[in-house]
């Protein structure tokens, strides 16, 4: 069962990436986007993250990507244009890309343990119990550091967008 | 402790308040300061001399460490021995009567105080020079007297004949002090230290060079460094063209002091040279040829100053040929008697000079024997002097050397009567030419002032009666004896040739005056080679000047400095331009080329670290 | 085909999907499309972290991965917020007119 679900969202996953990077309108990267994150999502649910996966979907796809929609349906340019761009970026960027690719999968390939895998329901530590725990207790320091970073980038962001409403 | 160190230091304090101050003060001033400071060094000198009585072994006075470098030590030290003391006086004593005679020569002169502040600073680099008691303070005082002769020569700096004569006897000198520079390397090199102390004690472990050994090496070089400062073949061309200095200059640098320091120093360095026969050949023979060569170039001049000239670099050579041959007191002793009748014979030219407004051309003097009485009777005993006539101080000093090179080799000592012979009818046809006869030139010439004619008697006295000094005498417990039994052989034939110089003189000019120019159209070749000086100026110049100057110029200016390194220079400067030129193009300013370049280095981290750090 | 999943499997998927964030980031011209693509970089390396903490049966990874989705959150809202003054000032989101760097 698991392999099953693990390729279709896989599948999903990637097929949403390459539309994310192929499609010209942004509003339809925005939601293949979308489409990515809700794949993850399910995903982490396989490996037992189940907190995570909530977030994912409520943090990630449901304020950051609606940001990103808004965002995009406010500037309205419409579709991309054609422009000369770079030539290094031309030259050397598929190769790299290839390179990138060829060489992290074979490190992957490597050194990835090959013991038993992942099954769903084998690991039950991401409840939000022991998320909670975890977070309030070892890790207090870099969440209130966290909150900090998130009121400071509130405060930015209206600073910055605070012209454009006179 | 007897205070050498106050014999220089009194001139330099002039040279200091005449320099600097000089310009403000008033001309009784000025000289006062310059010739009170020598005449109170020559008052030291004389109570030193005689404190330090009997001055058998040298009294030393160490004040300081000039330079000390690891075991290399050289300090200001100052030595007092015989030949110092003898060296001192005739410094000190005919350097005042230069300087008082000054006061009435450069009267109406410009640049006054520059003239006594560079003639008290001569003093003071000669007396160190004289004092010092180790090699490289000696030549301290050797540079330092270049100096002030080339300051000197120069002194009238505005005629271009004065500044070339400058530069010439500088340029000349720095030849001869290359060789003397040679030299005290090779003596730090074996004897580790340049105190004379130092050196002539170790020269004991030393046994005489029978070749050409480490000392005749040394010898030979310290022999280029006096040729050059005393005018010996084949580095005397400064000397004639030095004469386009003052006379009062010509008479006390490069008659009685400056150019005898290369004497003084071969006579210093005696213990070496005894044990380096061969490099004593070469100064003696040096010095004779110097002699008789010079004495045949003085025959011809024309002009009275050059004649003088041409006599001194003569008589060095008999200097040369005295210490060359052994007789290192002889040598010394020719150097006191020359400093008086030399100094005599310029001082009384310059007077002659004064007396004709300025000229210097013996054709058109004459008759002035009437008309500057005191002038003619002092250059007369002068004349009588450097003959060598019997009893006057040249007679005894001239008489000894010419024994000891007689001695060494009887070709030497014919030679050197020849050369006296040359030399007493040269010096007596400028008497002749200058004093008698019927005036050629100009017709109201006067005697010169008191201050002029008192040095000029101080020093016919001393040419006279120079003799009784016996200063070779005194001389000898520094050298070995030179067993030179007088023989009146010699000392006829050396009196003969001295007069027969003389009466072929009074032939020529005085008896016969149209004789000269028929013995000159007879021997023409001859006679026209002797006024050129046998060309040897202008054989340097083509020989090595012309090619110096073409090479400094084609090669090491326009090849090496502008070719070379300025290409270099600027070249390194246009190719960082140039990198930076193409460094530029990668801030494009283009986001996504910088993100490429982020990849690249990306990639690149990750394969080093993970394909190429242990995955396999 | 195995009951369990491998973990090369993930680790593949998420190296995937890391490069099509990059060649998104390359070859995309529109500003906010770029800015998409870093998101999909982000998400591609949370997966990995969870992945490494199913394996060390530890939660760590996940509160790395929560910490990352935190910032990502702040620096799309700043971000946005630069791109709309920018669009403002210039009219344009082609990031190739954007290139005041270079002067």
């Amino acid at each position: 069962m698991d392999p099953i679900l693990f390729l279709i969202f896989a599948a999903i996953a990637v097929l949403c990436g390459i539309n994310v990077v192929l499609q010209t309108h942004p509003i339809s990267s925005a939601l293949s986007l979308v489409g990515v994150m809700a794949s993850l999502a399910v995903l982490y649910l396989l490996l037992g993250a189940q907190f995570l996966a909530a977030a994912q979907v409520i943090v990630y796809a449901g304020a950051i990507m609606v940001l990103f929609i808004f965002v995009i349906m406010l500037l309205n340019t419409g579709r991309e244009r054609r422009t000369r761009g770079s030539f290094l970026g031309r030259l050397l960027g598929p190769p790299l890309l290839v390179i990138l690719l060829g060489s992290v999968t074979f490190v992957i390939l490597r050194t990835a343990p090959r013991d038993a895998g992942v099954r769903f329901g084998t690991y039950t530590g991401g409840t939000v119990e022991s998320f909670g725990r975890a977070l309030f207790t070892t890790y207090l320091w870099p969440f209130e550091i966290a909150s900090i970073l998130v009121l400071i980038a509130i405060v930015g962001a209206v600073a910055l967008a605070y012209k454009e409403i006179d | 402790m007897q205070h050498l160190w106050i014999i220089p230091a009194l001139p330099l304090l002039g040279f200091l308040i005449d320099g600097l101050a000089g310009r403000r003060l008033p001309k009784t001033a000025i000289h006062a300061v310059a010739a009170g400071t020598v005449a109170l060094s020559f008052l030291w000198v004389l109570k030193t001399v005689i404190a330090l009585q009997p001055l058998q072994t040298a009294h030393v006075e160490r004040y300081f460490d000039w330079i000390r470098v690891g075991e290399f030590r050289i300090g200001f030290d100052l030595a007092a021995d015989r030949l110092t003391a003898v060296m001192l006086l005739v410094v000190t004593g005919v350097g005042l009567l230069i300087h008082v005679y000054s006061i009435g020569y450069m009267a109406h002169e410009g640049g006054y105080y520059r003239f006594f502040a560079y003639l008290n600073l001569f003093m003071f680099f000669m007396l160190t020079l004289v004092l010092a008691a180790n090699f490289l303070l000696m030549f301290v005082g050797w540079e330092g007297v270049g100096l002030c002769s080339y300051l000197l020569i120069g002194f009238w700096f505005r005629r271009k004949s004065a500044t070339n004569a400058a530069n010439k006897a500088f340029i000349v000198n720095r030849i001869g002090d290359f060789g003397f520079s040679l030299a005290l390397f090779l003596i730090f090199l074996n004897f580790k230290s340049l105190d004379f102390g130092a050196v002539f004690n170790g020269l004991a472990g030393w046994r005489a060079d029978t070749g050409m050994g480490t000392l005749t090496i040394i010898g030979l070089l310290l022999l280029v460094g006096a040729t050059g400062k005393s005018a010996q073949l084949p580095l005397y061309v400064w000397l004639p063209d030095a004469m386009e200095g003052p006379t009062p200059v010509s008479a006390l640098i490069h008659a009685a002091t400056m150019v005898t320091a290369g004497v003084y120093m071969i006579a210093r360095a005696a213990p070496l040279y005894l044990k380096a026969p061969i490099a004593m050949d070469w100064v003696a023979g040096i010095g004779l040829a110097t002699a008789f060569f010079a004495a045949t170039i003085g025959m011809v001049q024309t002009d009275i100053k050059r004649v003088f000239a041409y006599s001194t670099v003569s008589q060095l050579g008999y200097m040369f040929l005295g210490v060359g041959t052994g007789a290192f007191g002889a040598g010394i002793f020719h150097l006191v008697t020359h400093a008086f009748f030399k100094a005599l014979l310029f001082l009384g030219a310059g007077s002659v000079i004064h007396a004709l407004a300025g000229e210097q051309d013996m054709r058109r003097m004459g008759g002035l024997r009437t008309k500057t009485p005191v002038t003619f009777w002092t250059m007369l005993a002068a004349a009588a002097a450097i003959s060598a006539l019997p009893f006057t101080s040249g007679f005894y000093s001239k008489d000894e050397i010419l024994v000891s090179a007689f001695h060494r080799s009887p070709v030497l000592f014919w030679i050197g009567i020849v050369t006296a012979a040359m030399t007493a009818f040269y010096v007596f046809r400028a008497i002749f030419l200058v004093f008698f006869g019927t005036c050629r030139g100009e017709a109201h010439a006067h005697e010169s002032p008191p201050v002029m004619t008192l040095p000029l008697i101080v020093l016919a006295v001393l040419s006279l009666g120079g003799g009784a000094f016996q200063v070779s005498k005194w001389l000898r417990p520094m050298f070995p004896e030179t067993a030179s039994p007088e023989n009146p052989m010699l000392l006829a034939a050396s009196v003969g040739a001295a007069c027969g110089g003389v009466l072929v003189a009074w032939v020529l000019y005085w008896w016969r005056p149209a004789l000269p120019d028929i013995v000159a159209a007879r021997l023409k070749w001859l006679y026209v080679a002797a006024v050129n000086k046998y060309k040897v100026d202008e054989i340097y110049g083509a020989v090595v000047v012309r090619p110096l100057v073409a090479v400094s110029r084609e090669v090491l200016w326009k090849g090496i400095d502008v070719e070379v390194i300025d290409g270099a220079v600027n070249g390194t400067g246009r190719r960082a331009l140039g990198l930076g030129g193409l460094l530029r193009l990668a801030q494009s300013g283009n986001i996504r080329s910088y993100a490429t370049w982020v990849l690249l280095g990306a990639v690149s981290l990750l394969i080093a670290l993970g394909v190429l750090g242990g995955v396999r | 085909m195995p009951q369990a999943v491998p973990l090369s499997w993930y680790l593949a998927l998420s190296a995937v999907l890391f490069t099509l964030g990059v060649a998104g980031f390359l070859f995309r011209r529109n500003i906010v499309t770029m800015f998409m693509s870093i998101e999909l970089m982000l998400n591609a390396v949370n997966l990995t972290f969870v992945v490494i903490s199913y394996r060390l049966r530890q939660v760590d990874g996940q509160i790395f991965t929560f910490f990352v989705m935190v910032v990502a959150a702040a620096e799309a809202a700043v971000g946005l917020a630069i791109i709309l003054t920018v669009f403002k000032n210039r009219a344009t989101l082609q990031v190739d007119d954007l290139s005041t760097m270079k002067d």
